[in-house]
């Protein structure tokens, strides 16, 4: 188990090093006239003094110590001040959001993890006990339909299930609307009587005591949940149900059958444990996922998460904001990956031996 | 001429070997991938989703008929009817800029004046012209995604698979960095960042989604080609002092790469999903393109009043859906047949 995580922890630094090069080399597709302008903000006089911006940022220099530059930024040789530099941090500056890109996304990610912890259950568990249901009635009615809602299922954009949630229960029925939170409780949350323990909105609000603003936030995110939950219970089936399918053919099931257990244990308490081995790494990618910022989901919504604000920052040709988004996925992505790959090595223990 | 010489005695124990027929598809193809085609259109299922798929063609070959576009301009360039913000209903009559009258609607309807089939999105471009020619951009870019991206994944699976080692260690290190970021975000900033640099078209999009497209294929090619390469006959190559390359290219990959060419073709799909998701979001074309992503955004700033306006997102969407549906089904299909646990099912 220790090789195996250690070799795990080894790959980090090249998936890091590999990431920074890819989106570094992303900015490449932006000349050094054209990267003076995201550093500055008023408007250059003339050529010359874009020349001396782009000498100051090292834009002519060859690219690896560009890339040592845009890793560590540099100092400044009164003041010792650092300039730039992602390591330390400083992702540069949001044009469209006014604010240092490293606010942006400290305001922005506790949506995002709220969202995911309320978005886990229905996502992951009904997915599964769906799976079940159709693999234990195999060919049967509820096996059929399940097939069949699999299928059509994934054949629904995100946007559309969004737009259409939007038309039932926003403008038709008016029960939730989009957003993070209703008008009024905005204000209240803003203002110092309001403790933010944990930056999470619904948990502030519970540890508040305040269950009017849990349940408008927890509203607030239905429609959400609702989009993320049927795109991902299609997949969920799927995986789920094949790999049931395959252990309920098993051997060691057919024995624990032929010594006359209840069919009841025979599924839930030696076929199904077996069974969920592939379906969670799919649960691990899908949290994973969900943390990264749901883009479109998002978006559609209006949810102030980091999905939305980098597709936000993307659409306006915002390119540092968009991708230091980008580097912070990536570095959330990584760490997580590697905290799914472990924990499916304890699970699994084909995984770390092999 | 020698006749074969049958054993003597009594053979009826012997069970009878009767040759099945071997048509000309099946000599061309080979009995695996033969096996592969004809369980593409066995079920229901696929037959569905194989109509699907070829009333889309028809749509896209047909457009001119079926949406005749102005004399002059770029026929991709939705015609708008006046520039008011709000959408109007199915059936209202086209007032200003109407493209010519298709030959058949006067058949049909009886009626002389052309009117808005499936109503105007916002700033009045017209939804049924938009669905139309948007499925000739959907099969243009899924196309060229598809094939670019089958390509280049081909080659670098490829080479990754044959000359392993440390060749192969790095390449798929650099294919796991491409894929940490998800497909969507990844294709959205690449083409964030592209769009200053080519202008507001097709490509940008086009580019990213290749770029981050081909990680799935160089994997699957990968995986083939190593259990191709053991094969006795590639040794046999080996041995009359073939060169490296030409192993590859004329006796590897040929032999390696029609479950991933299948699996390419279905792809289309959720190429097309992807491409609509991108201009959903606001990257890509110009506004009033016919592409079904772009159309479905405009509902994007009427959800207060969808109810109203349903049809802004009920005929895009659902377009968009038979299309996807189609490709899905038979998706669906090819996976039953090439899981290995059905081989010699079909």
């Amino acid at each position: 188990m220790v090789t195996y995580i250690i070799r795990r922890l080894l790959l980090v630094p090249v998936l890091l090093f590999g990431v920074t090069v890819l989106i570094f080399g992303m900015l490449q597709f932006i000349s050094p006239v054209e990267r003076t302008a995201l550093y500055v903000r008023d408007i250059p006089k003339n050529d010359k003094q874009i020349a001396g911006i782009i000498r100051k940022y090292g834009f002519d220099k060859p690219l690896h110590i560009q890339y040592w530059r845009w890793l560590t930024g540099t100092k400044d040789p009164v003041t010792g001040d650092r300039n730039g530099g992602i390591l330390f941090g400083d992702f540069g500056y949001s044009r469209t959001a006014s604010e240092p890109v490293a606010q942006l996304i400290k305001n922005r990610f506790p949506n995002t993890l709220d969202l995911t912890i309320w978005a886990v259950g229905p996502v992951i568990l009904v997915g599964i006990w769906l799976g079940v249901q159709a693999a234990v009635h195999h060919n049967g009615i509820v096996d059929q339909l399940a097939r069949m809602f699999s299928i059509v299922g994934t054949s629904f954009p995100t946007f559309v299930v969004g737009l259409l949630l939007l038309m039932l229960f926003y403008a038709t029925l008016q029960w939730m609307e989009p957003g993070r939170l209703s008008n009024d409780f905005s204000r209240e949350v803003t203002s110092d009587a309001f403790k933010h323990y944990t930056s999470l909105l619904t948990f502030d609000a519970l540890l508040n005591g305040r269950f009017d603003i849990f349940w408008d936030a927890f509203k607030h995110m239905l429609m959400p949940i609702l989009t993320l939950s049927y795109i991902s219970w299609a997949t969920f089936l799927r995986v789920t149900r094949g790999s049931m399918l395959e252990t309920l053919r098993m051997e060691y099931v057919t024995t624990a059958r032929a010594k006359g257990l209840p069919e009841r244990d025979v599924i839930y308490k030696h076929a199904r444990p077996n069974a969920m081995l592939p379906v969670v790494t799919l649960a691990g990618f899908s949290i994973v996922n969900l943390l990264g910022g749901v883009v479109i989901t998002e978006t559609v919504f209006n949810y102030p998460g980091i999905g939305s604000a980098a597709a936000r920052a993307a659409v306006n040709l915002d390119v540092v904001t968009t991708l230091g988004f980008a580097l912070f996925n990536g570095f959330i992505l990584i760490v997580s990956n590697l905290a799914v790959d472990v924990l499916y090595g304890f699970v699994d223990p084909r995984v770390r031996l092999s | 001429m020698t006749q074969t010489t049958i054993p003597s005695g009594d053979n009826s124990l012997l069970p009878s070997t009767q040759m099945r027929p071997v048509g000309r598809l099946e000599r061309v193809v080979g009995p695996d991938n033969y096996r592969i085609l004809v369980g593409l259109f066995k079920t229901p299922a696929s037959i569905i989703g194989f109509s699907l798929i070829v009333f889309f063609i028809l749509i896209a070959a047909f457009a001119p008929v079926l949406a005749p576009p102005k004399a002059t301009g770029d026929p991709y360039q939705i015609p708008r009817d006046g520039f008011s913000a709000d959408p109007k209903p199915p059936g209202t009559e086209w007032v200003r800029n109407a493209p010519p009258l298709p030959f058949w609607w006067k058949a049909i309807t009886g009626r002389d004046e052309w009117v808005h089939i499936m109503g105007t999105s916002a700033g009045q471009y017209d939804i049924y012209y938009g669905m139309i020619w948007g499925t000739r951009t959907a099969f243009r870019t899924g196309l060229v995604v598809t094939f670019v991206t089958l390509i280049i994944g081909v080659v670098i699976g490829s080479v990754a698979a044959y000359y392993g080692g440390a060749v192969d260690n790095i390449i798929m290190r650099i294919v796991d960095v491409f894929l940490i970021l998800p497909g969507i975000l990844a294709a959205l900033i690449l083409a964030a960042v592209l769009t200053p640099r080519i202008g507001k078209s097709l490509i940008p999009t086009m580019t990213a989604l290749i770029a981050f497209g081909w990680m799935g294929y160089s994997r699957i090619v990968r995986g083939d080609i190593l259990s191709v390469k053991e094969r006795d006959y590639i040794l046999a190559a080996h041995v009359i002092g073939v060169k490296n390359y030409r192993i590859l290219f004329r006796h590897i990959i040929p032999n390696a790469i029609f479950p991933t060419l299948v699996l390419a073709s279905l792809a289309i799909g959720d190429v097309v999903l992807s491409f609509a998701a991108l201009s959903f979001l606001g990257i890509g074309t110009e506004i009033g393109y016919a592409d079904w992503g772009q159309i479905l955004s405009f509902a994007r700033n009427y959800i207060t009043s969808l109810n109203t306006y349903w049809y802004i997102l009920v005929f895009p969407g659902m377009t968009l859906v038979l299309f996807v549906l189609g490709w899905n089904l038979l998706g669906d299909a090819l996976r039953d047949v090439l899981d290995p646990r059905m081989r010699g099912k079909i």
